[in-house]
């Protein structure tokens, strides 16, 4: 099953240094056991824009779609036997010990 | 449709072995063997369909269509030898004839294969069970999958019950006093969840096996629970306690080497002895040192004190485990001077250790009371009571009530027991603190 893994802090900014939020060994091992598709980081919510269409006409505001405290840094999309697996690959994020992963069943196969 | 039995493991030798004594059995004797069956033997067979074919709503019409046949057929043919097989058998076979009939028959068994036997964690199993040859029981399987975090709580509860008893989700929603549409949401919504999330069928990688079983522990303690607490009780709640240890039996037996599981049945068989005598005529509580122990259930203490033998002996001790040990000293006491109160107080500490909370530092308190005085206890209970997690627990003022009453100081015993009348739940226990409080205004010099 495929999943979305939204990499998330609480807003706060995290108390870890770069190294420990260093994601790329996380993504060298999922990569090479055939778990991680692919993924990115995604930049600030300050640098969003958000699109609407009412009535024909393209309404775009500055920002998330939603405001909230938490904010997703990334993204990575997996392929897994199941929930359980997805678990334990999002549970070696680094950021799982900072911040939090949600984790998203793709609507199909 | 096919005829119920394939000629499968499961029916060889079971299947069509009629009682011959019977040779068509007496409607009433079917009648009882059907219902006895459907206490027993729905999470059996309602386990193996969804371990056939991944699909949890197919597996409860198919286990219900199995009993209305049986309700058919065994008049006649007479009752198998082993209904369980029969009912699996005949279930299972309904089950996969319908999915073959499907229009969307591919999707299906894709899943099926996705969500069938033969995942990695069965080894585990096999070595938790303790025999290297066994499959693991699909109940295990499918009580792992009920009680899976991925599910809120409520939900677990409902699944649990909804699927491995024969408990109907009206009797569930009466159980837990929510209206039966919500009930049906609930399980829909958590069926729906473990399709969709791609929540396993199994039971979980040894790594967290343990905590996972803790959390398959607390569903139990918490369906325990429902028909347990003082005044609470109906028929549909006790109903859920004896299902609650019917599961926990289960879980014990099929998990020989997680001890917390046999602590947890050992606990609920001590506690369950002594329902007779914890409620008097009028439906009142009562208290532990003012029960009749004659109504005390001695084959069911002789059972939870050999089940938590059993598991003391593995030498892996858990909370359970303790608390089913401080309920084998008050079982085990022929009255409440003759408890073994230095031992519980030692217990509790244990607990405490294991387990840190303030309810178990008040639990503690009143056995240092027991043991060493009231003065002792009072001391430890005022300083919980100053730390203030306590704060709103009808339980703390009632336990310094009853303490200030022991030491014969009856108003400030009486101003704590109104306290605790202010904050006690259920009308069994407010009447017993009303009960307590006259006692004491009336023996109270004035």
């Amino acid at each position: 099953m495929k999943y979305l893994l939204l990499i998330c802090s609480d807003g706060d900014g995290f108390d870890a240094t770069p190294e420990e939020l260093d994601a790329q060994p996380w993504v060298d091992e999922m990569t090479r056991r055939g778990v991680r598709l692919t993924g990115n980081r995604t930049r600030d919510a300050e640098d969003a824009t958000t699109v609407r269409v009412r009535d024909g006409a393209v309404l775009t505001t500055d920002g998330p779609y939603a405001e909230t405290k938490e904010q997703m840094g990334g993204f990575d999309i997996i392929e897994c036997a199941d929930l359980d697996e997805a678990v334990e690959v999002a549970s070696k994020h680094p950021v799982a010990r900072y911040g939090m992963i949600e984790v998203r069943p793709f609507w199909t196969e | 449709m096919s005829d119920g039995l394939d000629g499968g493991a499961a029916a060889a030798g079971t299947g069509g072995g009629a009682d011959p004594a019977a040779g068509g059995a007496p409607a009433g004797r079917v009648k009882e063997a059907v219902a006895r069956a459907w206490t027993e033997e729905w999470g059996r067979v309602v386990a193996a369909v969804i371990a056939r074919t991944g699909d949890w709503d197919l597996a409860e019409e198919c286990a219900q269509d199995a009993f209305e046949r049986a309700l058919e057929r065994w008049p006649r043919d007479g009752v198998p030898r082993s209904p369980g097989a029969w009912l699996t058998t005949t279930a299972r076979n309904r089950a996969l004839d319908r999915l073959r009939r499907a229009a969307n028959e591919t999707v299906k068994l894709r899943q099926a294969a996705r969500l069938a036997p033969g995942q990695p964690a069965t080894a585990d199993l096999a070595e938790e069970a303790g025999d290297g040859d066994t499959v693991p029981d699909d109940r295990l399987r499918l009580i792992f999958t009920c009680c899976h975090p991925a599910l809120p709580l409520p939900a677990q509860v409902a699944l649990t019950l909804r699927s491995l008893t024969g408990l109907s989700t009206a009797e569930i929603a009466r159980a837990f006093l929510v209206p039966e549409k919500t009930m049906a949401q609930r399980l829909t919504r958590a069926k729906n969840k473990i399709r969709h999330a791609g929540i396993p069928f199994r039971v979980p990688a040894r790594e967290v096996l343990p905590e996972r079983t803790a959390a398959v522990l607390a569903v139990l303690y918490l369906l325990f629970n429902a028909g347990y607490a003082p005044g609470a009780a109906g028929p549909d709640q006790r109903r859920v306690t004896a299902e609650a240890i019917r599961l926990a039996r289960l879980v014990a037996g099929l998990m020989p080497r997680q001890t917390e599981a046999a602590g947890l049945l050992a606990l609920m068989l001590l506690h369950d002895a002594r329902a007779a005598a914890r409620t008097d005529a009028a439906g009142d509580l009562v208290p532990l040192e003012e029960q009749d122990r004659t109504l005390w259930d001695r084959s069911r203490i002789a059972e939870g004190v050999r089940v938590l033998e059993g598991a003391l002996a593995l030498h892996r001790p858990g909370p359970y485990q303790v608390q089913a040990a401080v309920a084998a000293c008050h079982a085990e006491a022929p009255g409440p001077r003759d408890t073994d109160w230095k031992q519980i107080a030692l217990l509790y500490a244990e607990l405490a250790r294991m387990a840190p909370g303030p309810v178990v530092e008040l639990n503690r308190a009143v056995a240092v009371a027991m043991d060493e005085g009231p003065e002792r206890g009072l001391e430890l209970v005022d300083a919980l009571a100053s730390e203030g997690e306590l704060t709103g627990y009808h339980l703390l003022p009632a336990t310094r009530a009853d303490l200030l009453r022991r030491l014969g100081r009856p108003g400030p015993a009486a101003a704590a027991y109104r306290e605790a009348l202010a904050l006690a739940p259920t009308e069994a226990e407010r009447r017993f603190l009303e009960r307590r409080l006259a006692e004491v205004s009336a023996g109270r010099p004035r």
